[in-house]
């Protein structure tokens, strides 16, 4: 069977990867302005600093947007659907792309509180999926 | 140099489609090159008078694209741009293209688009890539399903959220949109559909429907540019380019800042103040229809109603034949035809509506009509509003 696609890590985002890993999730704040970005980047998307550090996030969300999707997108989904992609606002700002997981695909709305879970997809990539609180 | 003296200095003088539909024998390559040939013919020119290229192939052979596609039809030119920013590249061209010749960079602009989307894979609104391991950004939403309905799917569910807008209200904008088509040959898709029909098709990606989605086609496309004082000498009457905008807000869906609004918003904008024309003066509009939901943002984001408005704004066939807001007139990419970016085919209605050339589908006595593409995942947009001269 088709494996969905993995990430592969690379300079900016090997950190968190490998705290997933660990079942840590972590985002970037910037030591210069204080804000949390995502997805990870070399150097801060709000002042251009590469000053970022590494920080535990606390996990918890709200679905900002989400769709339940009854194609698969890829032939790695054959067999995974319907699954709910979706937006989740971090409590710490940013948004980041998500599956709501361990729950009715119908019964996910908008607003919802949803804390992280990771999926050990393979052994060396697992991906931080939110269900809800 | 101010963006307002472009004003009537660029004309659009050829435009052409290549064969649409399934076009299993020809190559993306010979699309966009017979197009181009059409065009240039249409206008009373040829290839050897082309000094500017402007083209993007996102699949696979397309890099360095206006490269490989001038030398391809033996062109050699001194102003080129390869801009890829999706489907609404060839809007933002139509742009670029005015201030070069404006500038004396170049003096005959080649638009051109081919793609075999549908021989190449078929299906409608597939995978953003089929890589087995992702490389960049994207390695944050790839691997969650992300698709580019999916991606739409998440601005309609939010939209749907914030105003109350309904799947019937998105239905409208395809049943109108069908009727257009049924008064266009090269169609694909001409059987009136109602909205029922909309809402009974098959959930893809709630809350889009099958036919909430545009359809996945072979075509090519071509669009020349001018000088107007160049334009007045050639065969087909000038349509002149008034004012354009472009912008991009972001790459992946996940990083729009406000789901329910585009970067039409500026581009939009930018074009009307440049037009010097009001919204009222508008009297078609071509508007990148990938999704039904893409409309509706779109018109929003223009300007055309207020944020929140755009359910209302399309409801009772509003946008069909015969309604107060003509657009997408020649079926759009929900019923005519999409080869993966549509934005070229949203210049060439407009360019034939100032015409007069669209015989039963003609918005009649039109003088002033608005494009708008849009690229990516609502990505990018480029509005460029044309007028007859
Ligand atoms: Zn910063």
């Amino acid at each position: 069977m088709a494996q969905i696609p993995l990430p592969r890590p690379y300079q900016d985002t090997e950190a968190y990867w490998s705290a997933a890993k660990e079942h840590r999730f972590v985002i970037q704040k910037c030591r210069d302005c204080g804000e949390h970005q995502f997805y990870p980047r070399g150097v801060c998307s709000h002042c251009l600093s590469s000053a970022l550090d590494w920080v535990e996030a606390s996990g918890s969300g709200t679905v900002y947007s989400f769709s339940v999707n009854y194609r698969a997108p890829h032939p790695g989904f054959a067999g995974k659907t319907p699954f709910v992609l979706a937006i989740v606002e971090l409590a710490e700002g940013p948004r980041m792309m998500t599956n709501i997981v361990d729950c009715d695909p119908e019964s996910v709305r908008i607003g919802m509180p949803v804390v992280v879970t990771f999926d050990d997809v393979t052994e060396e990539i697992t991906l931080p999926k939110f269900r809800p609180a | 140099m101010d963006p307002r003296d472009l004003h009537r200095k660029v004309a659009i003088v050829g435009v052409a489609e290549s064969d649409l539909g399934r076009v299993p024998n020809k190559s993306k390559f010979q699309l966009s090159a017979e197009a181009s040939r059409a065009a240039l013919e249409e206008a009373g020119l040829t290839k050897d008078d082309v000094d500017g290229v402007f083209t993007t192939i996102i699949t696979e052979g397309g890099q360095f694209s206006s490269m490989l596609m001038a030398e391809y039809m033996g062109i050699r030119p001194r102003y080129t741009d390869s801009t890829s920013i999706g489907g609404s590249s060839f809007v933002a061209y139509v742009e670029h293209a005015a201030m070069a010749i404006a500038t004396g960079l170049c003096d005959v602009a080649l638009i051109c688009h081919g793609s075999t989307n549908i021989s190449d894979r078929g299906g409608r609104a597939g995978p953003v890539s089929g890589a087995a391991s992702v490389f960049g950004p994207t390695q944050f939403e790839e691997p969650y399903g992300v698709s580019t309905v999916g991606s739409y799917a998440l601005a309609a569910q939010r939209h749907m959220h914030e105003y109350g807008t309904t799947s019937e209200q998105l239905a409208e904008i395809a049943v109108a949109t069908r009727k257009w088509a049924s008064m266009n040959p090269k169609a694909m898709m001409r059987d009136p559909i109602t909205i029922d029909d909309v809402l009974s098709s098959r959930m893809i990606a709630s809350p889009l429907h099958l036919l909430d989605c545009c359809l996945v086609t072979d075509a090519g496309g071509a669009v020349v540019l001018t000088s107007m004082e160049r334009a007045r000498d050639l065969k087909k009457r000038p349509v002149a380019v008034l004012g354009t905008g472009e912008a991009h807000t972001h790459r992946m869906i996940s990083q729009m800042p406000d789901l329910t609004e585009t970067a039409a918003k500026i581009s939009g904008r930018l074009a009307f103040e440049r037009a010097g024309v009001s919204h009222a003066d508008v009297d078609v509009a071509e508007i990148y229809d990938s999704f039904t939901i893409t409309v509706l943002l779109t018109l929003e984001s223009l300007g055309f109603c207020k944020k929140g408005e755009g359910g209302a704004f399309v409801s009772g066939q509003r946008t069909a034949p015969g309604g107060d807001f003509p657009m997408n007139t020649q079926g759009g990419a929900l019923s005519y035809t999409h080869p993966g970016m549509f934005g070229i085919f949203t210049v060439i209605e407009a360019v034939r509506q100032l015409r007069g050339e669209c015989g039963p589908r003609q918005v009649p006595g039109a003088e002033v009509a608005l494009a708008n593409g849009t690229g990516g995942v609502l990505s990018s947009t480029g509005t460029i509003i044309l007028g007859r001269e």
